[in-house]
């Protein structure tokens, strides 16, 4: 297991360095400027600025800085857009509220997905079954962008239950939460009624049942550990979904987090703030896979550490 | 008399039999009756979509006088703030997302299934060096360079078929080269092989038609996504440029004024959740006839 993780490590690092190589050379390379904006800005101040921030130095000398700077002291170096702060200084201040809604989202979507599989596979083909499937398809099919809109209209404009942005009082927290935990709440009904399916039709179960285990017994101590493991495997993509779903959750209402900071960085050419944020999304996703998949093993014991 | 039926039979085994397979999934398709009728759905949206420039109004057209007009029989959808009939642009925006939808699906499926072939058929070093490409790029966060790729270079057209279609092809392509390895070993490609049938001809005539299923049925649950993807980077304003639509865009600008021209959100929106919800009963409904054995997930 230790050659696994350490063999993981290593493959990360190296996936780590690959994304950071080509955004920053896609960054440098692309058209614009990060001081397009301020459109009447004389050519000598720009130039200063340019030479300030190092911009004026051939690509791969920028390249060393960055990576040098990186490494050594994992500092991303100044926003190009808010003045006088550092890309870390300003992730380290959205990152949390992120965080709590991610967390938030992830909660609702495994609790309401797992419950709504796992009844669906108790009694396959009827109405318990076909409710909540069909509720899982329209949530499938109904991207973030739709029914995040269409919440706020009805909860925030029409009903006035919420506010309609904002991220101050636990009520506000609501329906970017269920926005973004419903969709993978679907996913993982999904996932759990599937792999319920399967477990409950092979013959430990039947053995289990046969011996007289209460059908509570069969579901929990014998059936769920193996039914959930395609739900645990979609753990990772997951969390990649929900951070890319956090820029529009974040736009739709308001809130101050780490996904709104990354789409408009990459509007604005704000290059230090592109590199941070997408090294920060690339390692927390590679981390969460390698965990997912040691929980996989652990469930699982019939699938080997295998590089 | 059975003398010259038997030559019929003799000349046609291989034909027969695997129509017959394909006419089992057609038989269990049918009987799918939500998967008939996404599929039927579909092809009406399609056509629908693709004959608007013939009836509807012009999409682009703006007439500020008709500023914001609800659903009336002259405009069934509305207008929207620039005055614009709402159908036309609905119709116009879905052949955009349709269009987009089954293109980017070509390209992931021409180059994840080339890629697959290759990787499975020819197995050993080769294998492993191409898997772990694929492992390498299936652990760089996609949406996020794909955002980056839109944002930083000129938008256009083809970039947004080449980008999401190169999300898709990772997939597709282990997909097949897990397929096509498990038909590598089979008995009848040894046969093909010994009988000095050419590679080419194998791969052509005995490998890929075996693994067409699995293809079919993850090209169908690729358009959604792709359609999907597109939507959602025109929502963040990545996509086709106006005065063209796409139901992302459309989207988008109905959000903006939702609060009070609600109608501007919930034509577009329902248009695209109409689609993928059609697109993704299809899609479990083709997997359950072409691959009974697994259940749906």
């Amino acid at each position: 297991m230790f050659k696994f993780v350490a063999q993981r490590l290593l493959q990360t690092l190296v996936v780590l360095f690959l994304v950071g190589t080509i955004t920053f050379f896609m960054v440098v390379n692309a058209p614009g400027s990060p001081f397009d904006a301020e459109r009447n800005m004389p050519p000598e101040i720009r130039a200063n600025l340019m030479a300030y921030y190092g911009l004026d130095q051939p690509q791969h000398v920028q390249y060393w800085r960055f990576l040098t700077r990186l490494v050594l002291s994992g500092d991303f170096g100044p926003s190009y857009k808010y003045n006088n702060r550092t890309v870390t200084e300003l992730i380290a201040e959205s990152l949390p509220v992120s965080a709590e809604l991610g967390l938030y989202a992830v909660l609702i979507a495994v609790g309401i997905g797992v419950s709504a599989g796992l009844i669906a596979s108790l009694r396959p083909n009827s109405v318990t079954d076909y409710a909540p499937m069909s509720l899982a398809m329209m949530g499938i099919s109904i991207p973030l962008f739709v029914s995040g809109p269409i919440l706020l209209l009805v909860f925030g404009i029409w009903l006035q239950w919420f506010n309609v942005s904002g991220w101050n009082s636990p009520a506000d927290k609501v329906l970017p939460a269920v926005t973004l935990g419903m969709y993978y709440a679907a996913y993982f009904a999904r996932l759990t009624r599937g792999g319920m399916l399967e477990i409950l039709s092979q013959d430990f179960v039947r053995t289990a049942r046969a011996k007289g285990a209460s059908e509570l017994r069969v579901v929990f101590r014998h059936a769920l550990r193996g039914g959930i493991l395609p739900s645990v495997a979609y753990l990772g993509p997951a969390l990649a979904g929900i951070i890319s779903g956090s820029f529009v959750v974040e736009t739709t209402f308001q809130v101050p987090g780490l996904g709104r900071y990354f789409v408009n960085a990459a509007f604005n050419r704000d290059y230090t703030m592109i590199m941070g944020t997408t090294i920060l999304f690339a390692t927390l996703i590679s981390v969460f896979n390698l965990l997912v998949d040691l929980v996989l093993v652990w469930l699982n014991p019939r699938l080997k550490f295998e590089s | 008399m059975p003398t010259d039926t038997a030559p019929a039979t003799l000349l046609a085994p291989e034909a027969e039999e695997g129509h017959s397979l394909w006419q089992d999934a057609w038989a269990r398709l049918r009987k799918n009756r939500l998967a008939v009728f996404s599929a039927v759905v579909l092809t009406v949206l399609a056509v629908v979509c693709g004959l608007g420039p013939f009836f509807a109004q012009d999409y682009a057209a703006q007439d500020l006088a008709r500023y914001a007009t609800k659903p009336s029989l002259q405009h069934w959808f509305g207008t929207d703030t620039l005055g614009r009939d709402l159908f036309a642009r609905v119709l116009t925006g879905g052949q955009v997302s349709f269009s987009v939808g089954l293109c980017a699906t070509v390209v992931a499926l021409l180059v994840g299934v080339t890629f697959g072939t290759v990787s499975g058929f020819y197995g050993g070093r080769v294998d492993m060096v191409m898997m772990r490409f694929v492992d390498i790029l299936y652990s760089i966060p996609f949406p996020i360079f794909v955002i980056l790729l839109m944002v930083l270079f000129q938008r256009s057209f083809l970039l947004i078929f080449a980008a999401i279609g190169l999300v898709h092809w990772l997939t597709m392509a282990r997909i097949v080269r897990s397929a096509v390895l498990s038909i590598r070993k089979m008995e009848f490609i040894e046969a093909a092989e010994a009988t000095g049938v050419p590679r080419r001809r194998i791969i052509f005539r005995h490998v890929l038609p075996n693994v067409l299923g699995p293809v079919i049925i993850y090209t169908t649950l690729t358009i959604p996504a792709v359609m999907l993807l597109e939507a959602f980077l025109s929502y963040l304003g990545l996509g086709v440029q106006p005065p063209l639509a796409s139901w992302g865009v459309l989207i988008s600008e109905g959000a903006r004024s939702m609060e009070e021209f609600p109608w501007l959100l919930l034509f577009p929106a329902g248009a695209l959740s109409l689609t993928l919800f059609c697109l993704n009963f299809l899609g479990d409904g083709l997997r359950d006839a072409l691959d009974p054995k697994t259940s749906k997930d």
